[in-house]
């Protein structure tokens, strides 16, 4: 296999503001005005010249070096401000490194956005001139894909009414079907499809499952990582401009969450802050996988344990614990309450209360406990703490459906059972 | 890569002065075509008038002038009717005026373009010039109707128009790319720019004739490209004078100056645009 594209010692940097000082007497400050423009437009030129002060250069991306070979599907992950979307726009020639290589074997193009260079004015058929030829079509290439594309986006009806009047679903499915007819040798693909409905998002990357399928190298980046995990061979880790692991997608994908996943699995308080009153305190609370490893890597054939650590002055109470667990949507998924169980009364010191959710039950996604509630006699609630832990599912591994691992709706529930059966022939033909 | 053939790319810091890729503007001539498409498309959109305003605009302009300068102020207008002289005049200096306007803001206000997708940045101040053509035509065609109401008839020299478009098209192209390079960084321009048109309109002899500047000061007046063009206009369709060829040269060469510098400083300026957009 040869490399189709290679990087070496790649860096960019750029210049960052810098806090102005502010005068604190009225001449001072008449003073300071009048000499705006002057300091206006020293920073104003230090924007483009980087050598003059070292201090505030900020490095987006420092000595990275890459390689990726032909067919190669490579995500490429990191946080927001790791440097990933730099990456991106060096490659596509927005702009330009500030040292260091890039050689790039084949046409590439890039998608950072669906619908550059839509005029809101023209009609639906006229855009998808207007951003074929952005993306480097040509008229020719255009009118042989026309009907294709017109077809892809599924707002034929409309193609001939000004876009403006179109709703943003339906910019976002012309300019991803104008986008999906690209025939790049090199695809670059940043975010987007974190836009558009789910149902359109998979016919999307079905349609770059193709465009990889055909020999095709992709470079993409999302925040996604089943999506990440379905589509990418490979993948590398962006940290603050350097570039920290590459390898596998699924290690890679694990190695990510491990390290950088910013959910919440353990909120904790100190004693004399804890949420609560002179009787009844929340010290603790924490989910976690229920394995050793205590990895904040939730895969949703994991058991979810709830832990909940409070304490309680008066000994002999009836206490229940209740939780409030809802999606990334808000939506109310579950409420889990030891009040419905018989158990021991309480009191007198720490207590630890624990509930595990079973396995296979819920769906990939992020799931967050927005209340969790102190109960005393099953009625009435001593301490109620709003948006506390949160996690994040994954789809098991191995466990894949294809490339449209995203399963809908809430529940996963892998132990439905269903009987099919014939009931009759059609006798009509 | 078994197929020799593939395309190498190597991206790399550039360094000092480029010339322009006219290739990879030749490549991407389609999207030129539908940007100028757009440019006129969006501009008229949901307007009553439509493209009249084309001619509205440079028409109302003279006849202020004509009631201001003409008739208030009794400018001589070397013999012609003052309202088709001013508008000869009032042809290739709206094209000036609208192009550097719309070239210098080309880049600023196709922002969002510039740092999500890699095209020729070039062919922004370009599809302005040529956007604006359609306008400099739709009032070329006034300007005959006005040449029969009132009677004249051009002379042969008519034959030079290209000549005097072409200068004035690189004269308003090149220091448009100027004024939208620095606009990027620098904000002023934008600000700057109404202005500028406004003193320049003065400087140049819209309202009056060239043949009032005192002879001595006639060479440094020329040195403003469209001293000529403007001139030339009157001569070849009022023949109020003879066909200024010495403003013409003069205004030529700078004009060619100007256009070459813009292209390179362009150039120069282009690979930071993404970042400071």
């Amino acid at each position: 296999m040869t490399s189709v594209i290679k990087v070496e010692n790649l860096s960019k940097r750029y210049r960052l503001g810098k806090r102005e000082v502010k005068k604190d007497t009225l001449f001072g400050q008449i003073g300071y005005i009048m000499g705006a423009p002057v300091r206006n437009f020293k920073t104003l030129m230090s924007l483009t010249n980087l050598e003059s002060e070292k201090d505030s250069v900020f490095w987006a991306l420092n000595d990275i070096n890459f390689e990726v070979e032909q067919g190669d599907v490579l995500g490429i992950i990191g946080h927001n401000g790791a440097g990933k979307s730099t990456l991106l726009k060096i490659l596509s020639r927005i702009t330009e490194p500030s040292s260091g290589k890039i050689t790039i074997q084949g046409r590439i193009a890039a998608l950072l956005e669906v619908g550059t260079g839509f005029h809101k004015e023209l009609t639906g058929r006229e855009n998808i001139y207007m951003n074929g030829t952005i993306l480097g079509m040509t008229r020719r290439e255009i009118d042989s894909k026309l009907d294709e594309i017109i077809d892809f986006s599924g707002v034929e009806q409309h193609i001939d009414t000004p876009v403006k009047f179109y709703s943003s679903g339906m910019n976002v499915r012309l300019g991803f079907s104008v986008a999906a007819h690209l025939e790049p040798e090199i695809l670059v693909i940043d975010e987007v499809l974190a836009v558009g409905d789910a149902e359109f998002q998979k016919k999307c990357l079905g349609k770059m499952q193709d465009v990889s399928g055909h020999g095709r190298t992709v470079l993409f980046v999302s925040h996604n990582m089943e999506a990440l995990q379905n589509l990418c061979t490979s993948a590398i880790i962006l940290k603050h401009g350097h570039l920290v692991a590459q390898g596998q997608t699924h290690d890679m994908v694990h190695e990510y969450l491990k390290n950088y996943l910013s959910s919440n699995n353990r909120i904790s308080w100190e004693f004399e802050k804890a949420p609560g009153n002179e009787d009844y305190k929340f010290l603790e609370a924490t989910v976690t996988n229920g394995k050793q490893d205590n990895s904040k890597v939730f895969y949703t054939s994991d058991e979810i344990h709830f832990k909940l650590t409070a304490w309680i002055k008066k000994p002999g109470q009836q206490i229940d614990l209740t939780y409030h667990l809802v999606d990334e949507m808000g939506t109310l998924v579950y409420v889990g309450s030891s009040a419905f169980i018989e158990h021991e009364k309480l009191g007198g010191g720490f207590v630890e209360m624990h509930s595990v959710f079973p396995r296979n039950v819920l769906n990939e996604g992020t799931y967050s406990v927005s209340r969790l509630l102190l109960v005393l006699n099953k009625g009435h609630a001593l301490i109620d703490v709003k948006d506390s832990i949160s996690f994040d599912l994954l789809p098991a591994p191995n466990g894949l459906l294809g490339w449209m691992g995203n399963k809908e709706g809430v529940l996963k529930l892998s132990n439905v059972s269903w009987e099919i059966n014939q009931t009759q022939n059609d006798t009509r033909n | 890569m078994n197929t020799p053939a593939t395309k190498i790319q190597v991206i790399e810091p550039s360094k000092g002065w480029q010339l322009i890729d006219w290739r990879e503007l030749i490549r991407y001539q389609d999207l030129l075509y539908y940007m100028v498409v757009r440019g006129i498309k969006a501009r008229y959109a949901q307007s009553i008038l439509g493209i009249s305003w084309a001619i509205i605009q440079p028409l109302f302009t003279t006849l202020i002038f004509t009631i201001v300068f003409g008739n208030v102020a009794q400018i001589s207008s070397d013999g012609a009717p003052y309202l088709i002289f001013s508008f000869a005049a009032m042809l290739p200096w709206s094209y000036f005026s609208n192009t550097l306007t719309e070239a210098a803001n080309s880049l600023v206000s196709n922002s969002n373009m510039i740092t999500k997708v890699y095209f020729p940045r070039l062919i922004l101040p370009i599809s302005a010039a040529f956007a604006k053509l359609l306008d400099f035509a739709i009032a070329f065609l006034l300007l005959i109707a006005l040449l029969f109401y009132f009677g004249l008839t051009p002379s042969w020299e008519v034959v030079f128009l290209p000549i005097l478009m072409i200068i004035m098209i690189m004269f308003s192209l090149g220091l448009g790319m100027i004024l939208s390079a620095m606009a990027v960084q620098y904000r002023d321009v934008k600000h700057a720019i109404g202005f500028l048109v406004q003193i320049l309109l003065y400087a140049a002899p819209v309202v009056y004739a060239s043949s009032s500047i005192p002879v001595k000061y006639q060479f440094w007046y020329s040195l403003n490209p469209m001293v000529g063009v403007i001139e030339g206009f009157r001569s070849m369709f009022l023949s109020t004078q003879p066909m200024p060829w010495d403003w013409i040269l003069t205004g030529g060469v700078i004009s060619v100056i100007i256009f070459v510098f813009g292209a390179f400083y362009f150039k120069r300026m282009e690979k930071i645009f993404a970042d400071v957009a």
